[in-house]
C-alpha cells in the first residue's frame, strides 16, 4: 500500500513529497500537468524570511505584517508558526541547490515588496518561483520520487469520512484509474482561471482539488476572497510587475492625468483603476519617461510583452492595462494540522487551501513561504497515517468510469461549453470582481446555478479517448462552476469590505457580524454555509 | 491571415480572423469555436512554463509568445513522440535529466557570492520547453544522446560552490553525453530564455579535461599517420 498520494505537483506538492520521503514513506506526486508548469513557475517576486540580510528585521515584524494584511482573518498561531520556520525554509532550499541572489557579503539577498516593513523577500532575480519548482523538481528526481504527470483528479475515494485515495483520468490513455494510500495530500492549487481573460493565472487554476473535497463532502472556506493585481496588459492580462511602478511609473487616464498614488497597496489601486475604467475611461500605464537606457536594462521582460501581446512600444506609448485576478486567498478549510476539516487522512497545502494565513489579502512573499514552509509540513503530518481501507469496497471508480464514458456517448451538443466560459471570466470580473454589489452578485448567482442546470446540454465534441483536452476542459469547466457558486454565495453573504473583498453599499469591516470564516461544505446534495467567528 | 497545422501527418488550413495574434491565442480560437479536436498544450500564457512549445516554419517557438504571420506552418516538436496533433510525450525526454544526473551530488557548506550566482543565472532560467532538444541534429543520428538541456542543467550544478563532488556528474555524462555533441549551436537558437547550452557543454569539456577525460573522436581520428 502506498503511504502517501500527492495530488498537485507544483512546489505545495513537491516540498511535502521530499519532507514525507526523507521520513522514509513511499510517495507518489500525480499532476495534470508536468511538474515544472505549474503555477509556481510563474512567482517573480520573492519569498519572505525575516533574516534581516539587508536592513533589521525580526520574525516578530514579519507576523505583525502578515495579520495586519489579513485583516483579521488570520489564525495568529499559524502564522507565527510559518514565519518563525521561514528562515529554516530558506535554509533548506540553499541546501536543494536554489540559486538565491547574494548580497555583497554573500548573504542572501533580500528586497522590499508591498506591505512589509523591512526588505524581507529572498529572490532569484524575477525568477524565483521557477527556479525554486525547478530545483525541487531536480531533487525529486535525485531522490526517485515517483511523479506521474498528466492525471487530472476526478474525486477523492471516501468511506465514512475517511480518505482512501483517489480517481483521475489518465489524459494519454483516456483510462479512468484509482490510486489508493494510506494518507492523501492536496495541493492542486487556486481557482483564479473562474475570471478567464481577466487573471494572470495559468489556465489550469481551477479549482480541482477544491471541487473534489466540496464533492466528497470536506469542508471549504472564505472563497469571496480574491486578490487582484493592479497592472497587467489590457488585452492578454499578462502581468506587468510591481517593479514598473516601483521605479517611478505613472497611471494616467484618458485625459493624461495622474489620479492615484501609485505605490499604495495593491487593492487600493486596483480599485482606483476600476473606478476609472468604469466611469468610461482607459487607463495606461507610462513608463516613457524613464528612457529607453533604463527601461531596457532595468525591465526588458516588461518591454518585449507590451510588444507582443498589446502591439504597443513602452518606450514611445502608453502602456493600456487593467486590474485582473492574481491570487486566490479562500481554499480547502484545514486545521493546525492541515487536515482537512470533515475528512480524515486527507491534507490540503498551497493555494488550494485555506490555512488562514493569508486571511482576506495576501501579503507578497508570502505564497511561495507557505508552499515551501507547510509543504514540508503537509508531508511530515501524512507520514504515519493508517486508514486500515484494504477490505473497504468503494464504488468511486466505477461511477466516475460511467460518467465519463457517458460524455462519450451520443448527445444533443446545443451549447459550447467554451463560450460560457469566457462569457463566465467577463462576469466574474464585472459582477464578483474588485468593487461587488449584492444585487448584481444575486444576479449573476442565479444566472450560474441555471448554466448548472443547463450542464446537461453540454459537452465534449472530441469523441477520442487518448490526448482528449477537450474532455479536460470540460471537466475542469465543471470544477469552476462548482467553486464560482461558493464565491458569489459567500461574497454575497459578507456585507462588509475587508482585504480584498469590497462592496461600495457596505465600505467599513463589520468585525461584529464577519469577523469570521465563511465555511461551505455539501450535506445532502445541498450547499450548506456558516460563519464562524474568528478568535485569536 | 491563414495558418497551416500539421495533424497526423496531414497539413490542415485554418482562416484566423485575428490581424494580429500569438499562435497560442489561434490555436485557441479554433478549438474552441472550430474543432474541438485540435490538440496541444498549453498553460501560463506569459512565456515561463514551458508547456507550449512547437515548431513554427521549422523554427521551434513558444507558441504564447510568438506573432502568427500570414502562411506559417505550424507542426509538433521534433524527437518527441507525437500523442496527438501539436502534443508531444515529454516523459521519455526527461528521463535524459536523471541519465545527467542534474542535481547537486553531495551539497557542502559553501559561501557563494553573487558574481558566482550569475555565472549561471542564465541556465538556471530554462523552462523545460524542450526547444533546445527538438532543435539538435545530434538526435537524429543518436537517440540516446542526452542533448542540450539536460547538459546545461549538468553544468550549473557543476559550475555550482555547492557541489562536494563535481566529477560524479562528469562521470556520468561521458556516454552518449559531452562528447557526441557537434557544437553546431541549434540549441542556442533556439532556447526562448536565451541560454546557451553549446557554451555549457564546451565548458563542460573543460571541467571533463581536468578529470583526465578526452574527446573520444579525437582519440579514434586517424589523419593518416596511423592514429595517436
Amino acid at each position: 500500500m502506498l503511504d502517501i498520494l500527492i495530488i498537485g505537483s507544483g512546489g505545495a506538492g513537491l516540498s511535502a513529497a521530499l519532507s514525507a520521503k526523507q521520513q522514509g514513506s513511499t510517495v507518489l506526486v500525480v499532476g495534470k500537468s508536468y511538474p515544472t508548469a505549474s503555477q509556481t513557475s510563474m512567482a517573480q517576486g520573492g519569498m519572505n524570511a525575516a533574516l534581516g540580510n539587508v536592513t533589521p528585521d525580526s520574525i516578530q515584524a514579519h507576523i505583525n505584517d502578515t495579520i495586519k494584511s489579513a485583516h483579521g482573518l488570520c489564525n495568529e498561531e499559524m502564522v507565527k508558526q510559518m514565519c518563525e520556520d521561514a528562515p529554516f525554509s530558506i535554509e533548506w532550499l540553499e541546501k536543494l541547490g536554489v540559486p538565491f541572489d547574494r548580497t555583497s557579503e554573500s548573504k542572501v539577498a533580500q528586497r522590499q515588496l508591498g506591505g512589509a516593513s523591512s526588505k524581507r523577500a529572498c529572490y532569484a532575480q524575477d525568477y524565483t518561483g521557477l527556479k525554486i519548482l525547478h530545483t525541487l523538481y531536480d531533487n525529486c528526481l535525485k531522490e526517485n520520487i515517483e511523479m506521474l504527470e498528466e492525471h487530472l483528479l476526478l474525486n477523492l475515494i471516501v468511506e465514512e469520512k475517511v480518505v482512501l485515495g483517489a480517481t483521475f483520468l489518465d489524459i494519454v490513455t483516456g483510462e479512468v484509474k484509482e490510486i489508493k494510500a494510506n494518507a492523501t495530500i492536496i495541493a492542486t492549487g487556486g481557482y483564479g482561471a473562474l475570471y478567464k481573460n481577466f487573471t494572470t493565472n495559468s489556465e489550469g487554476a481551477t479549482g480541482d482539488g477544491i471541487a473534489a473535497v466540496l464533492r466528497a463532502g470536506g469542508t471549504i472556506s472564505n472563497m469571496e476572497f480574491v486578490q487582484f493585481h493592479p497592472t497587467a496588459l489590457k488585452s492578454s492580462s499578462t502581468l506587468i510587475s510591481e517593479s514598473a511602478r516601483g521605479e517611478g511609473g505613472y497611471l494616467v487616464n484618458t485625459k493624461g492625468e495622474r489620479f492615484i498614488d501609485e505605490l499604495l497597496p495593491r487593492d487600493v489601486v486596483a480599485r482606483a483603476i476600476f473606478e476609472q475604467i468604469n466611469s468610461g475611461e482607459e487607463v495606461f500605464l507610462d513608463i516613457r519617461h524613464l528612457g529607453e537606457e533604463k527601461l531596457l536594462h532595468l525591465m526588458p521582460q516588461e518591454v518585449h510583452l507590451c510588444r507582443l501581446h498589446e502591439g504597443v512600444d513602452p518606450i514611445t506609448e502608453l502602456i493600456p492595462i487593467k486590474p485582473v485576478a492574481h491570487y486566490t486567498m479562500g481554499g480547502i478549510d484545514v486545521n493546525e494540522n492541515l487536515e482537512v476539516t470533515g475528512l480524515k487522512n486527507c491534507y490540503a497545502v498551497g493555494e488550494c487551501s485555506n490555512a488562514k494565513i493569508h486571511g482576506a489579502n495576501r501579503l507578497g512573499g508570502n505564497s511561495l513561504l507557505e508552499i515551501i514552509s507547510l509543504g514540508r509540513l503537509a508531508g511530515n503530518n501524512a507520514v504515519g497515517c493508517d486508514c486500515h481501507h484494504t477490505e473497504i469496497e468503494n464504488t468511486q471508480l466505477q461511477q466516475d468510469q460511467e460518467y465519463i464514458d457517458g460524455l462519450f456517448e451520443e448527445y444533443p451538443y446545443e451549447k459550447n461549453f467554451y463560450d460560457i466560459q469566457n462569457q463566465l471570466g467577463v462576469d466574474f470580473y464585472t459582477k464578483a470582481g474588485i468593487v461587488r454589489d449584492n444585487t448584481q452578485l444575486n444576479n449573476f448567482l442565479n444566472e450560474l446555478r441555471v448554466i448548472k442546470a443547463d450542464l446537461e446540454d453540454m459537452g465534449i465534441g472530441d469523441k477520442n479517448r487518448e490526448n482528449n483536452t477537450n474532455l479536460v476542459d470540460f471537466l475542469e469547466f465543471q470544477n469552476l462552476l462548482e467553486v464560482g457558486e461558493v464565491l458569489l454565495d459567500a461574497a454575497l453573504v459578507r456585507d462588509e469590505s475587508r482585504g480584498a473583498h469590497y462592496k461600495t453599499a457596505f465600505p467599513k469591516e463589520e468585525d461584529k457580524f464577519f469577523k469570521a470564516d465563511a465555511l461551505y461544505w455539501i450535506e445532502e446534495n445541498v450547499l450548506q454555509n456558516r460563519l464562524v467567528k474568528v478568535v485569536n | 491571415m491563414q495558418i497551416q497545422i500539421k495533424r497526423s501527418n496531414e497539413l490542415i488550413s485554418y482562416e484566423i480572423p485575428f490581424e494580429s495574434s500569438t499562435l497560442l491565442k489561434a490555436l485557441y480560437h479554433i478549438k474552441n469555436s472550430e474543432d474541438n479536436s485540435l490538440t496541444f498544450s498549453s498553460s501560463c500564457r506569459s512565456g515561463v512554463c514551458g508547456t507550449c512549445a512547437v515548431r513554427v516554419n521549422g523554427k521551434e517557438v513558444l507558441a504564447c509568445s510568438y506573432s502568427i504571420q500570414e502562411g506559417d506552418l505550424v507542426e509538433p516538436l521534433a524527437y518527441h513522440e507525437v500523442q496527438r496533433d501539436l502534443k508531444v510525450n515529454k516523459q521519455k525526454v526527461r528521463e535524459t535529466l536523471r541519465t545527467a544526473t542534474a542535481w547537486l551530488q553531495t551539497p557542502q557548506e559553501a559561501l557563494i557570492n553573487e558574481q558566482q550566482v550569475q555565472l549561471t543565472a542564465k541556465q538556471t532560467d530554462c523552462i523545460l520547453c524542450d526547444s533546445c532538444y527538438s532543435s539538435c541534429p545530434v538526435l537524429e543520428v543518436n537517440p540516446n544522446f542526452i542533448g542540450p538541456f539536460a547538459l546545461t542543467r549538468a553544468y550549473r550544478y557543476t559550475a555550482d560552490p555547492r557541489e562536494g563532488n563535481i566529477q560524479a556528474i562528469v562521470d556520468n555524462i561521458q556516454s552518449n553525453g559531452i562528447w557526441d555533441c557537434t557544437l553546431c549551436g541549434n540549441c542556442t537558437e533556439a532556447c526562448p530564455q536565451g541560454i546557451d547550452p553549446k557554451m555549457d557543454i564546451t565548458m563542460l569539456r573543460g571541467t571533463a579535461s581536468q578529470f583526465g577525460y578526452t574527446d573520444p573522436n579525437f582519440q579514434a581520428m586517424d589523419f593518416g599517420f596511423g592514429g595517436f
